[in-house]
């Protein structure tokens, strides 16, 4: 048995003609955390199915703590918690209720299922709610309900399949909290997300899918360097100011310049002495930006680069290669 | 922050055999339905709205043109209402299931380490339970509308328990309905045109020999009426003594578990 909590080699899983993975390889080191970024379709939620025993595959190789999920699933469930993007709790079952039937099922001792219980609505800010039925829940506590239902039987291996889409920014950051939390007591965790700031904020490695192919991989810092340079923003205050920096700068060799309303955006190697240089160039055309920044790329700036579209918008012509049929994606 | 555990040690396990733990998990997936079932008083108040108004149509309304001889309409008509109500309540099975699919719910069973029938025998055993409650209430409306069993209580308890399991074997029909169908709506619409048939071309409110002979054969032996004439048995006696109706019913509800119950069992492991 490898160090690597979760492997995966040459998954490949097919819907009928939708090619959903397209030989997929990835490992997620015991104790730390893989992002799997992607956007709507790209084949995440597909190997989370897979690696939690819910879907067969294709062909390739996945294992969970050095176990073959077709081979012994039932010792994988055991080792495995999972939370989604949609809440999968019992609207018609309090809180308490929920996380109790979720240990049953898990096969705890009564007793320890529930103090489990209890301790976790009480880290999870639920304890007023224990005996409210889920229908009368928020959008965020139901989610905060879900991720607890995953940990009540401690599972050193935590699948969170895009756990923060459609929250609001406070619940999302509470989230990331209690995330952070797990990592830091050494659960391993599979974080697939569609949101490049969660990424970069939880995950030690990413690994970047795309219509079922791995398309990049590598630490948040390793990807940004793959695009290698240090962008300059300058805001002109007006469009055609800026289309005037743009032809200035361009005619002065710095290139890979484009102008999107009054900014002006450019990548450079030499960040600083770029800077120097761009200010002569403008200040010779009598040009007097508002502000002029250098920052280091996002994910953002990687996904767009990587895929030649942006992380939160769908492809349209992919259908969904999650094979469900569910209400509407959020 | 609080600093309680959320994971590192591993909690200990019971160990328990297969069986062992497929009975337990069973138990844990009844109790959540009977929960959601004692929250939701109206799902058990509108499975006895229909069958109500058949009662009150058939004894106020069409009762009077139709006649069998020998016996009050109405104690011809209750075995008919009660094989009528388990039948089409059947549909909630399959209806609550693809509410679970469509939910999730189901996901996430099929990711815990738990028995891969339980979820199945839950829904149907809390069905079963909620028949109880349902036929027990259609026997009170019966005696308030003039219904009265000829047998004694033995009869009476056994017509119960013949129309009970008919119910039950039903219920393993409309989970595989509701596992294909993903969701309520189309559950729904998935079961009324295999149910009208069988309860209408049925011995429930007329009598099959004043059906046109192609329909007579059906008609006879297809297992609502079956049930029906064995709950007649039961209850009536007299003129619908009829012990080989009994046996029959108990034939058609066995077998139609000995078949469905595994292929849904199957159905549920694929279904993703």
């Amino acid at each position: 048995m490898s160090d690597d909590a979760i492997l995966v080699e040459g998954l490949r899983k097919s819907f009928g003609e939708v090619v959903a993975l397209a030989g997929v390889d990835f490992a997620v080191p015991a104790g730390t955390v893989l992002g799997l970024l992607g956007p709507n379709g790209a084949g995440k939620t597909t190997a989370v199915r897979i690696l939690t025993t819910i879907l067969g595959r294709d062909a390739g190789h996945a294992e969970v703590l050095g176990i073959d999920v077709d081979d012994d699933p039932q010792t994988v469930r055991e080792h495995i918690g999972l939370a989604g993007q949609y809440a999968a709790v019992d609207e018609n079952l309090t809180g308490y209720e929920n996380l109790r039937l979720v240990g049953l099922l898990t096969h705890l001792p009564e007793n320890v299922v529930r103090g489990r219980a209890d301790e976790l609505l009480a880290r999870f800010e639920l304890t007023d709610a224990r005996n409210r039925p889920v229908r009368t829940y928020s959008g965020g506590m139901r989610r905060r309900l879900d991720l607890a239902a995953a940990l009540v039987h401690r599972p050193p291996v935590l699948f969170l399949d895009e756990p923060t889409t459609g929250l609001d920014p406070r619940s999302r950051t509470e989230l990331w909290g209690v995330i952070s939390q797990l990592v830091g007591e050494g659960t391993t965790v599979l974080l697939t997300t569609q949101y490049l700031e969660e990424a970069d904020l939880l995950a030690d490695r990413i690994v970047v899918i795309d219509r079922g192919e791995v398309i990049a991989r590598g630490t948040s810092s390793e990807l940004k360097a793959d695009i290698g340079q240090t962008i300059i923003e300058i805001d002109l205050a007006d469009p055609a100011n800026a289309q005037r920096a743009r032809s200035a700068l361009a005619t002065h060799g710095l290139c890979d310049v484009e102008t999107d309303g009054h900014t002006v955006e450019l990548k450079v190697n030499d960040g600083s002495r770029a800077a120097v240089d761009v200010v002569r160039t403008l200040d010779r055309a009598g040009l007097e930006p508002v502000s002029l920044a250098l920052r280091e790329p996002t994910l953002d700036d990687v996904f767009l680069s990587l895929t030649g579209h942006a992380a939160e918008e769908p492809p349209e012509d992919t259908p969904s290669a999650d094979g469900r049929d569910r209400r509407g994606a959020a | 922050m609080s600093t309680t555990t959320l994971t590192t040690a591993p909690l200990e396990r019971r160990r328990r055999s297969a069986l062992g733990w497929a009975v337990a998990d069973t138990r844990a997936i009844t109790w959540r339905n009977l929960v959601t079932l004692r929250r939701l008083p109206q799902l058990l108040v509108f499975s006895t709205i229909q069958p109500v108004i058949f009662v009150l149509m058939f004894r106020y309304v069409f009762g009077g043109a139709i006649h069998i001889p020998g016996v009050d309409y109405v104690n011809y008509l209750m075995p008919g209402i009660f094989a009528q109500t388990v039948t089409f309540g059947a549909i909630q099975t399959g209806i609550g299931l693809a509410e679970d699919l469509n939910k999730g719910l189901i996901e996430r069973f099929r990711s815990l380490p738990m028995s891969r029938s339980a979820v199945l025998a839950g829904r149907t055993l809390a069905d079963l339970t909620r028949n109880v409650f349902v036929v027990a209430l259609m026997i009170v409306v019966g005696y308030l509308v003039g219904f009265r069993v000829q047998t004694g209580v033995l009869g009476l308890l056994g017509g119960v328990a013949v129309i009970l399991l008919f119910g039950f074997s039903l219920t393993w029909i409309f989970a595989i309905i509701g596992l294909s169908a993903r969701n309520a709506e189309t559950a729904q619409a998935m079961s009324f045109p295999i149910l009208a048939p069988l309860v209408f071309a049925s011995s429930a409110f007329v009598a099959v020999d004043t059906m046109p002979g192609w329909l007579q054969a059906f008609a006879t032996y297809q297992p609502v009426s079956v049930a029906v004439d064995a709950v007649r048995s039961l209850m009536l006696g007299g003129q619908f003594h009829d012990p080989a109706k009994v046996v029959g019913s108990l034939a058609w509800s066995v077998g139609i578990v000995a078949v469905f119950a595994p292929l849904a069992v199957r159905v549920y492991r694929r279904t993703a």
